[in-house]
């Protein structure tokens, strides 16, 4: 823990702007954590939070409307916000890998299996072609594909879908990336397939030491992948800390009531789930202070004025509620 | 219903498996025939196509009367076998076709992908200079051209090149702008591939279907064109034996009755033409449903 952090986000922020320029819509709003080598950190929030956006921010890959408007993205010590495009492309695939959420459409049907996993080798590390070609089959035999030696010469179509998912992850981790970013990797798989997935993951992570951002909206995942939660909101980060103090211990109304509203084993059959009253706010015209306080069920005067600033509950523990602000501070 | 229908109305059924299903055995054993013939012109005419002898002009086909062994399919205004001047004017037809079709392709494929995939003010320019370009006639803007350039067999392929790449630019544009959005052009992008990279490897390929599909179909537009372009006196130059020059020099003796002047030549135009547009047609049904199912 002494040792500094490999990816640290200070404040930073994202805001889409419309082409004239009259609306802005804050995607990412002042949002800090950091990540060490080698630990798992789950982003969860309702669609429309922001938490896709955070990734792209991070990987520098926004769509032409997004700026990144402030704050620090720092990876291994360096910022990579004043990164050149070229730099970028360096480090995006080496350093840091992505999972995008479909693996149907991830692979080009047109090439084989081997050639695709073998790109990031060529584009990154000058690999030749044959040498590419038997580190592909190293690289589908570590990702549990059975018969690798046939299969680096097959066709996307010829796979299924668990298959095709394993070898996106066979693609991301081809150049020993130290952070892996993915993005909802499992909603198009099954149950079985998931949690085969999502075991492959957490082993390939300890092999690797890999530091690993999972984006997800199911918190049974977080529970039992995750070192960390980022509690996402209308693009800021409510809370943010250790998955077993937060699964715990919830400070913020939002967290208390994502998990209030998943199901139990053992619970009580009479017991209703509660369900968040109202909708998600309109991100182009937020609710004015703390943007969660139209649903909030300890909604305070002061809720609807001002937003509340970032509070360390413990270290390495954050929210946003003024409900944590200590009395005199409010 | 449909089926129904079709099943007692034997024509109805035949057209509609003339159209889609089945190997086009009929256009491609034509485009096949054509290529061969091209190929060996010097083996298989019997004369030599731009010479004659005055003494045996407008001879008719050897089944009229009046026809000899020698002109199987008669001779013209200037004693030349037509036969073989047909033989050597698929080598014309068929090297000028395919080359200018080629160089449309690349032209409009490469233009297509640019335009597409890098967006903002390339897209811009090209896709305006495309409007421009589709506004023109494309057959006046091919005279134009060839009064600028001069005619020569070299120079109809680059005109014919510049003038039908737009069609190319277009269709192009349209499959990358859908492309780009895949998931797979996502994961190339986020493993770092450079966009050279990945216009190459990943767009390219994918495209080269729909290029293909409309290559064949071009390859009918511009085998006309250039018959339309030798016909006006703009196209390939005469000693040459061009189908479109043929109909040109024997449209003056159709009144006359010298018909196989110009039916000849017209009926291989023709036939190279549905040829290559049925197999096209087929190409289109086989190739487009399977890339979309990928």
């Amino acid at each position: 823990m002494s040792a500094a952090p490999l990816l640290e986000l200070r404040n930073l922020s994202t805001h889409y702007v419309s082409a004239r320029g009259t609306r802005v819509v804050r995607a990412v709003d002042e949002v800090s954590l950091t990540l060490e080598a080698g630990s798992t950190l789950g982003i969860v929030g309702e669609s429309g939070s922001g938490k896709s956006t955070l990734a792209l921010t991070i990987l520098r890959l926004l769509p032409p409307a997004a700026h990144i408007t402030g704050g620090e993205i720092l990876f291994e010590g360096d910022d990579l916000r004043t990164k050149s495009d070229v730099e970028m492309r360096r480090i995006r695939g080496k350093r840091i890998a992505m999972i995008l959420q479909d693996p149907m459409a991830s692979l080009n049907p047109l090439f084989t299996v081997g050639d695709q996993v073998a790109e990031p080798l060529r584009v990154h590390e000058g690999v030749g072609r044959a040498g590419a070609w038997s580190r592909a089959k190293d690289l589908l035999k570590s990702v549990r594909i059975s018969a690798p030696e046939s299969r680096v010469g097959e066709y996307p179509h010829q796979m299924s879908g668990g298959m095709r998912q394993r070898i996106v992850g066979a693609i991301a981790i081809s150049c020993a990336p130290r952070l892996l970013i993915a993005d909802e990797p499992t909603t198009s798989l099954d149950l079985t397939i998931q949690a085969q997935y999502l075991n492959l993951l957490r082993d390939l992570q300890r092999q690797h030491e890999l530091a690993l951002i999972f984006i997800t909206h199911n918190l049974g995942i977080v529970a039992k992948m995750c070192d960390q939660v980022a509690v996402m909101y209308a693009g800021r980060l409510v809370e943010w800390g250790p998955v077993t103090r937060i699964f715990d211990a919830p400070a913020h109304p939002y967290t208390q009531a994502l998990l209030g509203s998943i199901p139990r084993m053992g619970a009580d059959a009479r017991e209703r789930l509660t369900a968040i009253e109202g909708q998600p706010p309109d991100l182009a015209a937020p609710p004015s202070g703390c943007a969660f306080h139209p649903r909030c069920p300890h909604v305070m005067a002061q809720c609807r004025e001002q937003a509340p600033p970032e509070t360390v509950l413990a270290p390495r523990h954050t929210t946003r509620c003024w409900l944590s602000v200590p009395a005199p501070a409010r | 219903m449909n089926g129904s229908r079709a099943a007692t109305l034997p024509i109805a059924r035949r057209l509609s498996s003339f159209r889609s299903d089945g190997f086009p055995m009929i256009p491609v054993s034509i485009l096949a025939l054509l290529i061969f013939v091209a190929v060996f012109a010097n083996v298989l005419a019997p004369h030599d196509p731009e010479v004659g002898s005055l003494g045996e002009r407008f001879r008719p086909p050897v089944w009229q009367q009046g026809g000899s062994e020698k002109f199987l399919l008669g001779s013209d205004h200037l004693g030349r076998d037509v036969l073989s001047r047909l033989i050597f004017g698929a080598r014309v037809s068929i090297v000028v076709g395919f080359t200018a079709v080629l160089v449309a392709g690349v032209l409009g494929t490469g233009l297509g992908i640019l335009s597409g995939y890098l967006g903002g003010w390339v897209d811009q320019v090209i896709m305006r200079l495309t409007d421009a370009w589709l506004a023109l006639p494309a057959l006046t803007f091919a005279i134009f051209l060839a009064a600028v350039v001069g005619p020569s067999e070299m120079n109809i392929v680059i005109i014919l090149g510049s003038v039908y790449w737009t069609r190319y630019a277009r269709v192009i544009r349209g499959e990358v702008l859908s492309l780009k959005e895949r998931d797979f052009v996502r994961l190339a992008i986020v493993a770092g591939c450079s966009k050279r990279t990945i216009m190459k490897r990943h767009i390219l390929p994918n495209v080269l279907n729909s290029a293909i599909v409309l290559g064949t179909l071009m390859l009918g537009v511009v085998v006309v064109t250039e018959a339309a372009l030798s016909f006006l006196g703009v196209g390939v130059p005469p000693p040459k034996p061009a189908w479109g020059l043929m109909l040109a020099d024997g449209k003056k003796g159709m009144m006359a009755g010298y018909w196989w002047l110009t039916v000849l030549p017209g009926c291989c135009i023709m036939f190279m033409v549905l040829s290559a547009n049925l197999l096209g047609d087929w190409l289109r049904v086989k190739l487009d449903p399977q890339l979309r199912q990928l």
